[in-house]
């Protein structure tokens, strides 16, 4: 072990929790796991708790891996990241079945799906495989965090304007409807969660002059 | 007019650079070019210009707009008549058509051109002309007792969405005014499908007579009641249910003519529209196996948007392929797809909106392959 350590929160630590909030947003910067992020943002309440157990599984996950980082063949890296993923998900897929089931079987197939997202295969290999677990345990949190953000906003939207609902309280007055108010259908279907993860992206881009592409 | 023109040379200066309103020069810039033809000329090269510039391209489509509108706010008043069992004369009806279609442009221009000035404002751009032609084809597309602020949000995802993401006039991928009937279409269905729509004052039901059913034939053949459809004649003249400007072929071939005569719209498109949707038809009739599949391929091109579409929205100069075979190639594949969708598909009943933004997609990958085949064929040439 190295003699000068290294304060738990340093600035470097702190900007691996930070910059994917949106410096490097996995979903509006580098576009990974749009997916899920289509799926299950119809409702607030799913998308938070999708959101909830990405955190989690990415996290133990980046943390595991790290900690293996040395042991594992790099022929077999895949799979051994595959089965850690899995057994996470499988975890949580059944704590959200014993306790909230209802949200379990609205996420249905997405939960499962995790396993697949992209952005954690893609942080266990970019990160985890080469650094501590400190650190993996902050990034994993970071970049999940990034892609949470983003869904309970993209939710928060949907809901509001598809259904006039937000966490499923009635939040636009029945009197607005008297008015001829009618809840965009559309906001329910799958190409309006695109449309408002662009709008996303076009505000940050606008907001954020590092983003700025150069031709 | 020349104390107008005097009156803006006199305040120009202050809209210049480093005058006193030099930020809303493109709003200035606008006004002025909208009345008179600008007198800015080339400053490099030899350039031939001609005086049609886009405004007076713009206003051109619009002119061959008017026998739709006019005609649209007319057959609006007739079925209002009808479906209350009135009699009214002829200024009666148009007056009520008049009364409820007039609201629906002007939220359309108003939104739209509310969103192009601040964006050109905000990018320091010259204002685009493109909307004085989607801002009144948005409210011919639409049913007449469509509510007013869903006119105005359509408007707003169309302009904002549909264009200025894309960098404006000239960039869109789609067509503005399909893009707002499709938004509202699919946010909205129950306001622009079924039966009550498209007849004014039938949705809150006043004094509608039983008889009347405010079907559109279109409907109707997709319900198989092949003996409902009106007369050919009525179908031709558009004295039928439907979108404010889309029933009569009469009128849009007024407007073709017009646009063909000044060489705005594209021909080939057109014709190549229509060749697609017949060959579709003739398809069906050879297969037949429902009562919609039977009727003749050329009733088709009367019912429903398909005229309209095809004259107005698929010839759109900026979502349209460009190059003479792909224009071609283009307008057969909207009329193939439009009577495909709309013979096949019950949720669709019309397929031209679908057909015509699907192809707007395809557009730039049919120019593509069109230059690629013709690089290799002079390639080819060369070599020998």
């Amino acid at each position: 072990m190295s003699a000068e350590k290294e304060p738990l929160f340093s600035g470097k630590n702190i900007k691996l929790l930070t910059e994917p909030l949106n410096d490097s947003n996995p979903i509006t910067v580098q576009v990974l796991g749009i997916c899920s992020a289509l799926a299950v943002t119809v409702k607030l309440k799913p998308a938070f708790v999708m959101a909830l157990s990405v955190v989690i599984v990415m996290a133990v996950s980046n943390v595991v891996i790290s900690l293996l980082r040395k042991t594992i063949p790099s022929r077999i890296r895949i799979i051994v990241q595959l089965v850690v993923i899995a057994s996470m998900v499988i975890l949580v897929d059944q704590v959200l079945k014993a306790f909230l089931f209802d949200i379990s079987k609205q996420l249905s197939v997405f939960v499962g799906l995790i396993i697949t997202n992209c952005i954690i295969m893609g942080r266990l290999e970019a990160f985890a495989l080469s650094n501590k677990p400190w650190q993996s345990l902050l990034d994993g949190i970071g970049n999940a965090t990034g892609y949470g953000v983003i869904l309970v906003i993209v939710a928060f939207f949907r809901e509001l304007l598809g259904s006039g609902t937000v966490w499923g309280y009635q939040v636009i007055p029945k009197s607005f409807y008297d008015f001829g108010y009618e809840n965009n259908g559309l906001m329910i279907l799958p190409p309006m969660a695109l449309i408002v993860v662009g709008a996303i992206i076009w505000i940050q881009r606008a907001k954020n002059k590092k983003l700025v592409e150069s031709n | 007019m020349k104390s107008l023109r005097r009156y803006l040379d006199k305040i120009k200066p202050h809209f210049e650079k480093g005058g006193k309103f030099e930020k809303l020069h493109s709003t200035f810039d606008a006004f002025e070019t909208f009345m008179f033809v600008p007198d800015k000329v080339t400053s490099k090269g030899a350039h031939i210009r001609d005086s049609i510039d886009m405004k007076r391209t713009m206003a051109i489509v619009v002119f061959a707009l008017l026998p739709t509108v006019i005609f649209g706010m007319w057959n609006v008043g007739f079925h209002h008549f009808k479906a209350t069992g009135q009699e009214g004369t002829m200024f009666e009806l148009f007056w009520l058509g008049f009364l409820r279609v007039f609201p629906i442009i002007i939220v359309s221009y108003l939104v739209g051109l509310g969103i192009e000035f601040a964006f050109a404002q905000y990018r320091g751009h010259e204002v685009n002309e493109g909307f004085l032609v989607s801002g009144m084809l948005i409210p011919l597309v639409l049913p007449v007792d469509v509510p007013l602020w869903m006119v105005a949000l359509a408007t707003a995802f169309a302009v904002v969405i549909g264009k200025e993401v894309f960098g404006g006039t000239g960039m869109n991928i789609l067509n503005p005014a399909l893009t707002a009937r499709a938004f509202l279409f699919f946010a909205y269905p129950s306001y622009m499908s079924g039966n009550e729509v498209w007849t004014h004052g039938m949705m809150s039901g006043e004094g509608i007579i039983d008889s009347y059913t405010g079907a559109t034939p279109l409907a109707d053949a997709a319900a198989g009641n092949i003996s409902n459809l009106p007369s050919v004649s009525d179908m031709f003249l558009g004295i039928i249910p439907g979108s404010i400007g889309e029933t009569s072929t009469l009128a849009i071939l007024i407007g073709a003519a017009i646009l063909l005569f000044t060489g705005i719209g594209s021909a080939r498109i057109m014709i190549s529209t229509v060749v697609g949707g017949l060959v579709m038809g003739l398809i069906f009739n050879l297969f037949a196996v429902n009562p919609f599949m039977e009727i003749p391929a050329w009733e088709h091109l009367l019912l429903g948007g398909f005229a309209f579409g095809a004259v107005f929205m698929a010839t759109d100069p900026v979502s349209a392929a460009q190059t003479a075979k792909g224009k071609i190639i283009y307008g057969f594949l909207i009329g193939f797809f439009a009577i495909l969708i709309r013979v096949i598909n019950p949720a669709y009943p019309e397929g031209m909106m679908l057909a015509i933004l699907l192809m707007n997609v395809f557009a730039p990958l049919i120019d593509h392959y069109v230059i690629e085949g013709n690089i290799k064929k002079r390639l080819k040439r060369a070599k020998v």
